[in-house]
């Protein structure tokens, strides 16, 4: 098959996955709402913290942010895995699988709608984040990379939403698999910096759990400006992640093209 | 005083944003007596059951099941009477015994009572080898019987059946009917039971009421409804197929052209049955030779035909046409289907 | 013929829900879940917040935490009730009982058995783990049973909340309407930080917020030192009535609607 036939394919598939998507306001506005909640309502309510010794900023709202932009990418998985299991359950993807359609161009074009939702969820963040006071210490430079890191994490979290359609096939497993993954945000430096946290086995986790280390290179952004060990460890947990996914995800949807 | 199961004076029933689905019924059923309420989609049997088994109140008119008012005395109706809706009420994390447990509960049968019930009315309707199954793995007509056992759990008097065999098989709506049947006569139990299926109606009810676009465009035993229509059609297949045309134009001359079998013609009798000896004298004199020559009795569809002005399924053209009497299998019996104008 | 009770319709229908609550892990995993996880992370990731100047709470972050937790998986086991209900609703079941129950307010009472049974499933579950993580409960045995009576309150008034909106709605998309307000009334109150410490507006919304008094009351009998109890449970019986008169127009709704 040629180069631009796949090219066609992807987009069409791309096209589709997108509308579906945006779409569905069920989707679209739970994956604004919730975090800008969880946002408001913590810079709010934990501003206090600010006055612990040691705490790198003297605005809780400006620590926040970072989370936003991992939470959404967890609705990512969400909408990602229920789009491929109510594929699956309607047989539109056996449908596919009969079309010389390859699975590459079937893999990306499904994620596409997953990367526009997420880049609307970024720059909503950013926006909401610069309107209320929160300083981008990186600049506008900062900012595209805020974005950019946070579509990876989106791309990463959203292959796992499909994975899990994929392996199992069923929304439910979707919907139960939403809870372990705000596991991995919560046992994060998510609520204070890892050197801040008391508790020895939660700090443990913090220190293993690659959530931490991609909210801190989008917080560093925010509030440090360039640090390139904060950088470099946030791409490489979050394109470590993405890259993961992927791999299980093709695979799985290997498998089950092949039984549909 | 009325012994009447259901009577019902001037029922409406407005939605908000939809049509008239109930605009204006009345009618009445006899205790003990099977009747059929015939109609295509749409046409407003479900909200017709929903209001008389107190599921939906009416916009106006007034209704009385087993004695009462289905809006004041909702309690006493409701356990007066038993329902299978077109949608079977199912919980598909259920088995066909847990349905069964919660129905007799709800209906406050406790304990051995209540399971005795359950299990003799799972065996009527064959179930008792899949009580143990959880519902979603049942088949479309599994879940039907199973919706009728429930409704009879607290022996009703009067049963309210919607649509009770759509997507049966022959041999499952076969044995629906003879337990109808049955119930009907042994039981004397009053059964008020929708349908789009003519056949249905004709084998089952005593009385049968035509609804359409919310009104009752006919009402009468399913005899006297085809008596008053009252004309047969004639069906002719030519032994040489060459003369199918000639067999056409002859035919013509009798009455208009009804679909018949590819081989043959047909047309419905303007004078009725008494001119099918013309009809044979007619194509002796043409010395066509004829293979099967048939009187076709009226049936409901011609009811309905002459009442709504509109035609039947398997005419997708508008012709009317009679696929049940040429392939007299139930699976494929007629439907009424509302052709868009 | 035979007509059932009020109670014996209560029991069926809670029956029912009971039963399949327990048979779909995709039910009560998030439930349990989620209190689980805020349980772990606050508790756990936060306790320094405690030694921020101001925050005086005798029984210890952990116990801190307790109070909202206990409040919030009390909260939505009625809420997650209501989830159930608008399911019922929507794929048609609820007229099974609609159309066997001579009362139908039995119906809506017996949704609370799940909601009462979800909710003291996730409660104890999480007494469970937070007594493994060091909380001291400094309060005594009437203490306690003001605590617990309180949740049990708060779960009534959820579940009726719920059952509310989804009666009136009877589809599975009024999730969020239930969902989003019984989050609102559960953080906008001092769930991290005591009241004094809340800035902004949330310390605005907190202020006026009646779960602040039942939070504040609940963290009271934790801590052995009953603080603002007749206003905490004056509110919340107020609550309760309120979603009561809630839940019947809710029912009405549904009546209606067929
Ligand atoms: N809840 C509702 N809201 C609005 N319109 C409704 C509602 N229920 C029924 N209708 C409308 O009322 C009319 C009659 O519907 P009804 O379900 O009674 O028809 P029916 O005769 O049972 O049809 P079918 O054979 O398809 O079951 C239809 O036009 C339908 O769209
Ligand atoms: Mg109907």
């Amino acid at each position: 098959m040629s180069r631009s036939a796949l090219a066609l394919q992807v987009g069409v598939v791309a096209r589709r996955s997108v509308v579906r998507t945006l779409r569905q306001p069920a989707m679209v506005v739970p994956a604004l709402l919730f975090p800008l909640m969880l946002l408001s309502i913590n810079s709010s309510g934990l501003d206090s913290a600010t006055e612990l010794p040691g705490f790198p900023t003297d605005s809780y709202f400006e620590f926040a942010l970072a989370i936003a932009f991992v939470q959404g990418a967890l609705f990512s998985a969400n909408s990602a895995g229920t789009n491929v299991s109510s594929d699956i359950e309607s047989g539109f993807l056996a449908r596919l699988s009969l079309t010389p359609l390859r699975r590459v161009a079937l893999l990306l074009g499904q994620l596409a709608g997953i990367l526009a939702l997420g880049l609307i969820q970024a720059l909503t963040f950013l926006g909401v984040g610069i309107l209320f006071g929160a300083g981008i210490a990186a600049g506008v430079a900062g900012a595209l990379v805020i974005v950019s890191l946070s579509l990876l994490i989106s791309l990463g979290f959203g292959c796992i939403g499909a994975f899990v359609a994929l392996r199992t096939g069923s929304g439910e497993a979707v919907q139960g698999a939403f809870p372990l993954l705000f596991a991995a945000l919560f046992l994060s430096s998510m609520a204070l910096p890892r050197d801040l946290i008391e508790t020895d086995w939660f700090r443990t986790v913090a220190d293993w759990n690659p959530v931490s280390y991609m909210l801190e290179g989008i917080r560093s952004l925010v509030i440090t400006g360039w640090d390139g060990e904060a950088l470099a460890l946030g791409f490489a947990c979050a394109g470590g992640l993405a890259a993961l996914a992927l791999a299980a995800t093709s695979s799985a949807l290997r498998t089950r093209m092949a039984r549909a | 005083m009325s012994t009447a199961a259901i009577e019902i004076h001037d029922l409406v029933r407005e939605f908000k944003k939809g049509p008239r689905a109930v605009d204006g019924i009345d009618l009445r059923v006899e205790s003990g007596e099977v009747y059929g309420f015939l109609g295509p989609n749409g046409a407003g049997k479900s909200t017709t059951v929903h209001m008389l088994t107190t599921l939906l109140p009416p916009t106006s008119g007034t209704a009385r099941v087993a004695g009462h008012d289905v809006v004041k005395e909702g309690a006493a109706v409701r356990a007066a009477i038993g329902a299978a809706l077109q949608e079977a009420a199912l919980d598909p994390f259920l088995t066909g015994r847990e349905h069964m447990k919660l129905q007799t509960a709800l209906h406050g049968m406790r304990g051995e009572d209540g399971r005795r019930r359950g299990d003799s009315l799972l065996e009527r309707v064959g179930l008792t080898d899949a009580a143990d199954r959880k519902v979603r793995g049942y088949s479309g007509g599994m879940k039907r019987r199973l919706d009728l056992a429930l409704a009879l759990v607290h022996r009703p008097r009067i049963l309210f059946l919607d649509e009770p065999t759509t997507g049966l098989d022959p041999q499952s709506r076969s044995a629906l009917w003879a337990e109808v049947q049955r119930l009907a006569s042994d039981r004397g139990v009053t059964v008020f039971l929708t349908t789009q299926y003519l056949e249905e109606a004709d084998v089952l009810a005593d009385r049968v009421g035509i609804i359409d676009h919310g009104r009752i465009v006919a009402e009468g035993t399913p005899d006297a409804l085809k008596a008053e229509i009252g004309r047969p059609s004639v069906e002719a297949i030519p032994a040489d197929p060459a003369n199918l045309p000639r067999t056409k134009e002859v035919l013509a001359r009798f009455g208009e052209a009804v679909a018949a079998s590819p081989k043959g013609a047909a047309v419905r009798l303007s004078r009725g049955e008494a001119q099918l000896a013309e009809v044979v004298r007619a194509l002796d004199a043409q010395e066509i030779a004829v293979e099967h020559l048939q009187l076709h009795a009226p049936t409901l569809d011609d009811v309905f035909l002459a009442k709504t002005g509109r035609s039947l399924e398997g005419a997708g053209d508008g012709a009317p046409e009679h696929a049940a009497e040429a392939a007299p299998s139930e699976a494929t019996s007629p439907r009424l289907v509302r052709q868009e104008a | 013929m035979s007509r059932a009770s009020f109670g014996s319709v209560a029991l069926a229908v809670g029956w029912r829900s009971v039963h399949n609550y327990f048979r779909n892990p995709a039910m009560f995993v998030p439930g349990l879940m989620f209190p689980l996880f805020f349980f772990t992370a606050f508790a756990g990731g936060l306790s320094r917040v405690d030694s921020v100047p101001g925050f005086d709470y005798e029984a210890g972050y952990t116990a801190f935490v307790y109070g909202f937790v206990l409040l919030q998986a009390s909260a939505f086991g009625g809420i997650f009730t209501g989830f159930a209900i608008a399911r019922d609703f929507e794929s048609g079941f609820s007229r099974r009982m609609m159309l066997a129950a001579p009362r139908r307010s039995a119906i809506v009472a017996g949704y609370w058995i799940p909601a009462l049974t979800r909710a003291a499933f996730n409660v104890a579950m999480i007494t469970v783990i937070a007594l493994a993580a060091g909380l001291e409960i400094l309060g005594g045995g009437l203490d306690l049973l003001g605590l617990y009576t309180l949740a049990l309150l708060v779960n009534a008034a959820a579940m009726l909340f719920g059952s509310g909106v989804a009666m009136r709605l009877r589809t599975m998309q009024a999730g969020p309407a239930m969902q989003v307000p019984a989050f609102l009334a559960l953080f906008l109150a001092p769930v991290w930080v005591p009241y004094d410490l809340l800035v902004g507006w949330v310390h605005a919304a907190a202020t006026v917020n009646p779960i602040t008094l039942v939070l504040e009351a609940g963290r009271g009998f934790i801590a052995g030192d009953p603080v603002k109890v007749l206003p905490a449970f004056a509110v919340t019986l107020a609550l309760a009535a309120l979603t009561v008169l809630w839940a019947r127009g809710g029912l009405r709704s549904a009546e209606r609607a067929g």
